[in-house]
Formats: structure tokens, sequence, C-alpha cells
């Protein structure tokens, strides 16, 4: 996984991974179907779509929430988009860690291994760059009741990292249900993507109360 | 030559269609006349589908009965969908759905266009019922058990089953039409959905003019018993004018036809109302932005189009299949 991260460019290349025709027709196909088979409406609420740095973070419910997330960027942003998913799942065979890798280009985290020196957090910093945004799951996992669960710390840690950075909440609706937790077959139910107001950590706020605000950000959009 | 009557019938479907518009974009453009600019607006909108309607419906006939077929598939896949998406379901529910969605349904409109109308008049209410019954009770979830089954199937009847009953006009071999292709069919079909269409738009019309007694208050705000009294007689009054474009009709049959479209139609939106009010949304498509969703254009056309079929049956006497 070469990511132009580690040579600081400051003109970001019109393929920002460098991903082979043949990934980027994948790409395209998959966000297509994945709109298709989700029946993703996308809403943007006092927000609009951006090529500027941004971390999207959503509420966890299925194993299609990165992939549709990313669908429903607009292809400019898509191809700056880079999702943050679990290694455990998405390095397990050829198919999916083909796609991880290549399509979608993800940056892929050990759930179990965490060290300290080389935290979750650190590493997106580092592949993200200056040019790429982030898709994260702040919750840590997919929720099982479909409720919103608490979220870890680690969007903290980023927004204090990089203030820089555009914080997007994104709310998730109905795509639990697409394909539920323990499910490989997806029923096309139709799903809804709304992506907020652009947030940031405020001077001095306390870690608690930064993802608790953040959290309501995600639950707001939920009507 | 029997093609007349079709170019007769697309001849006055577009001029009306067109002075329509004119008449639309004539409003809008002069809003002091005293008229409300937002019923002028639900006009132009109501108008705007209808043409997208019309180009969509003669696109498929012209390609022929497969492609009608396929076309309602395709409605009563996303129809379906709306209808699922807005029933809660349960995990234990989800294995059961697949198969509705991708086997179910799609082999049902095969059957359609197969013209085998001994299997598929019975394969969604008897076997898919059957099914879903089973394969939630094998998920092993027995919370609400009728309930979430009941929900399945009446989505399934209403906007798959019933649906179908539309395309299978086509099939239905009209009796002294031998050997003039099946335009016959295709103004049969273009008949019923004509009247399904003019029966909701003049419930609106008498409801908004004349409406005064409320069918049930809690369920529709603005359907009226005299809204259905109006449509029925209008209805019957335009299935009275067109009984000519309507291969196998009498004048009396087209009439009689009319009307009962208008009833089941008027039926189906109460029906669909009542889910909708349920469910707490106005529309199926709310999950959608912008358009007011599938189900709630076919919703009386789900109710019409199997009463439509079997009087059709009854009058020509045909054996179906």
């Amino acid at each position: 996984m070469l990511s132009p991260a580690d040579i600081p460019s400051p003109q970001p290349s019109p393929t920002p991974s460098g991903r082979s025709p043949l990934c980027r027709a994948a790409g395209l196909g998959l966000a297509g179907l994945a709109r298709l088979l989700a029946g993703a409406s996308v809403r943007w609420i006092a927000s609009q779509p951006d090529t500027c740095q941004r971390v999207y973070f959503a509420n966890h419910t299925s194993h299609l929430d990165a992939l549709v997330v990313w669908s429903s960027l607009p292809q400019s942003v898509r191809e700056m988009t880079r999702p943050v998913a679990a290694k455990d799942y998405w390095s397990r065979g050829f198919v999916r860690r083909w796609l991880a890798e290549e399509v979608f280009d993800a940056i892929l985290i050990d759930r179990t291994d965490i060290k300290v020196h080389q935290s979750p957090v650190d590493l997106m910093i580092r592949e993200a760059g200056q040019t790429h945004s982030l898709i994260v799951f702040p919750e840590g996992g997919r929720s099982v009741s479909g409720e919103v669960g608490e979220f870890k710390s680690g969007l903290y840690y980023l927004a204090k990292k990089r203030p820089d950075i555009e914080l997007i909440p994104v709310h998730i609706d109905n795509l639990n249900r697409v394909l539920p937790r323990g499910e490989f077959l997806p029923v096309p139910l139709l799903s809804c993507i709304s992506f907020g107001p652009p947030m940031w950590l405020e001077r001095g706020e306390a870690k608690l109360d930064f993802l608790a605000r953040a959290r309501r950000a995600v639950l707001a959009m939920k009507d | 030559m029997n093609d007349n009557r079709t170019i007769a019938l697309v001849a006055g479907v577009l001029a009306l269609l067109m002075a329509a518009t004119a008449v639309g974009q004539f409003l809008a453009r002069h809003p002091d006349r005293g008229l409300d600019p937002a019923a002028i607006r639900t006009f132009n909108n109501r108008l705007r589908g209808w043409w997208i309607l019309c180009t969509v419906l003669a696109a498929a006939f012209w390609l022929g009965t497969t492609a009608t077929v396929v076309l309602f598939g395709l409605v009563s896949f996303w129809a379906l969908r709306e209808f699922i998406t807005l029933t809660p379901t349960r995990k234990g529910d989800h294995r059961a759905l697949f198969w509705v969605f991708f086997l179910f349904t799609p082999l049902h409109y095969v059957l359609v266009g197969l013209n085998r109308y001994d299997v598929f008049s019975v394969f969604l209410p008897v076997y898919a019922t059957l099914f879903v019954l089973a394969r939630v009770a094998f998920a092993g979830d027995y919370k609400r058990f009728l309930e979430r089954t009941a929900k399945i199937q009446a989505g399934l009847v209403v906007c798959v089953y019933c649906l179908s009953f539309a395309p299978a006009l086509l099939q239905i071999p009209i009796p002294g039409a031998a050997g003039t292709g099946n335009s016959g069919n295709f103004r049969l079909l273009f008949f019923l959905i004509l009247l399904v269409q003019f029966a909701d738009c003049m419930q609106y019309v008498w409801s908004r003019m004349l409406g005064q007694r409320l069918v049930a208050a809690s369920v529709s705000s603005n359907r009226t018993w005299e809204g259905l009294l109006g449509s029925a007689t209008s209805t019957a009054l335009l299935a009275a004018v067109l009984w000519w474009a309507a291969p196998p009709f009498q004048l009396w049959q087209a009439t009689l036809a009319g009307l009962v479209v208008a009833v089941m139609g008027f039926a189906g939106g109460m029906t669909m109302s009542a889910i909708k009010r349920d469910r707490g949304v106005k529309d199926y498509g709310t999950l959608v932005v912008g358009h007011g969703g599938v189900l709630d254009r076919i919703d009386s056309m789900c109710f019409a189009a199997p009463v439509f079929y079997h009087i059709t049956l009854l009058i020509t006497g045909v054996k179906p299949g």
C-alpha cells in the first residue's frame, strides 16, 4: 500500500493514490452497485461536498457502511477519500484484501494489537498526509442493537493532532437492515446517508465533552 | 384496419397532454388569475409525471410484451423495496426477505411473461406465503410471528402479485382480434392505466370542489364520499367515451369497468394511506429525497389491476394461459 503521503507533495496528482485503470473502473462499478443495492439517498445538510481534507465520522451498523459512505461521495471527492477499516475483516481472503487495498485504498487498522508507539491515530494521520480525507467509525465496531454507541477516543486525538481538518458527521440510516451483523446476503432496502455541517475541536474542550458533542451531531440527523 | 384505433388513441392522448401543458404553463406565467399557486404547481408536477409515464409506456409498448413485463417487474421490485423499508422487520426476517426479493418477485414476473396463469395465479399467494412462514420459523425468532409474516405477505401481494395483473392483460387472447398482433392488448392495458390515473385525479378534484363527508378522517384528510362518487361517475363516463379503444368491451361493459376501476383505485389509496399513517410518514418515498415514491404512484393501480383483469376474463369468456 503505497501512499503519496510518504512523499510530501504540494500539488495533489490527478490520481491521488496512483491506482491502475482496472482498480478505478472497479471502484466506479462498485460504487454504482452499492448505491443501487443499498438504494442510498444522499443528503447534505448545511454542508457541501468538497475535496478539502476532511474526516467523515459515521455510526457503524453494517459491513456495507464504509463502502456506501464512500460511494455516496462525488467521484472527485471519493478519489481523495480513504476509509479506515478493521484489518481483521478486510485483510481476510483475496477479494476483500484486493478491494480494501487497491479499490478503496483503505487504511487498515489492527484492532487486536494496538501498540503505544504505533497507535491507529498516528497511522491515520500519516496515511492521510496533506491530501486525503478519511472515513472513520468512532464506535470502533458495529452496534448490535442499531443504537449509536459511545464514541471511542480516537476521533478526539485525531482532531487534536490535526486541528486543521474539518470533521463531518455522517448518519447512516437503515443500512443495518440491508446487511445486518452476521449475514452475508443483502436485502435491497432503501437507506439514507446524511452529511452534516463541519465541526472542529474547540479550544480547551475536554475529551468526553467533545466525543459527546460529536455523537450528538451524528444523532441529530436521525430525524 | 384495426390499428386506426391505436393511432386515434395515441393522437388523442398527445393532444390532451399538450393542451393541458399549454394551460398549465399559461397559468404558471400568469399568477394574477386568483388561482391557488400551490394547486397550479401540483397540476404542473402531475403533468410532468404523466409525460414521463406516457413516454416510458410508449417505449415499453414499442419494444413489445417482454419489455412491458420487465418494466412492471422493476416497478414492483422498487415498490416492494419501499414497502418493506417502511415496515419494521426483525433480523429473523432477513433470509426470508432475501428470497422474496431475489427469487419470488423475479420468478413471478417470469411466469407472467411465459403466460403461465395456472402457476402464477397461485405462486405468490400460496407458495411464497408458505415459504415465508416456514423460513421465518426456521430462523428461530417467534416474537410477533404472525404480524411479521403478514407484513411481508401483504407487501408481496399488493406490490408484486396485484400489479402483475396489469402486464398480464397483454396475454389474454382477445376474441375476433386474431391475426392483428396484440396491439389490442396494449390498448387494453393503456385503457386501464388511463382510467386509474383519471380516477385518481377526479377523486382529488371532486373532493376539493364538493368534499364534505370524509370517509375516515383518521386515515386520510382529503378522501371524501363525494370524491369517491364523483370519481366513479366521471371515470365511468370517460370509459364510455373511450370504449372503442378497449377491444373486448361493449359500451356498457367499458362503463362498468370504469366504475369498478375508480372504486378499486380509491380503496387502494385508502389502504396505503392507512399504512402510511400507521408508520407516521407522508409518502413512501421520504427516504428518497425529491420524489413522492413509486408506491404512492401505483397504489390505486395495484388494487384496480386484478379486478380489471378478471372482468376482462369474464366478459371475453376466454380461458387464460
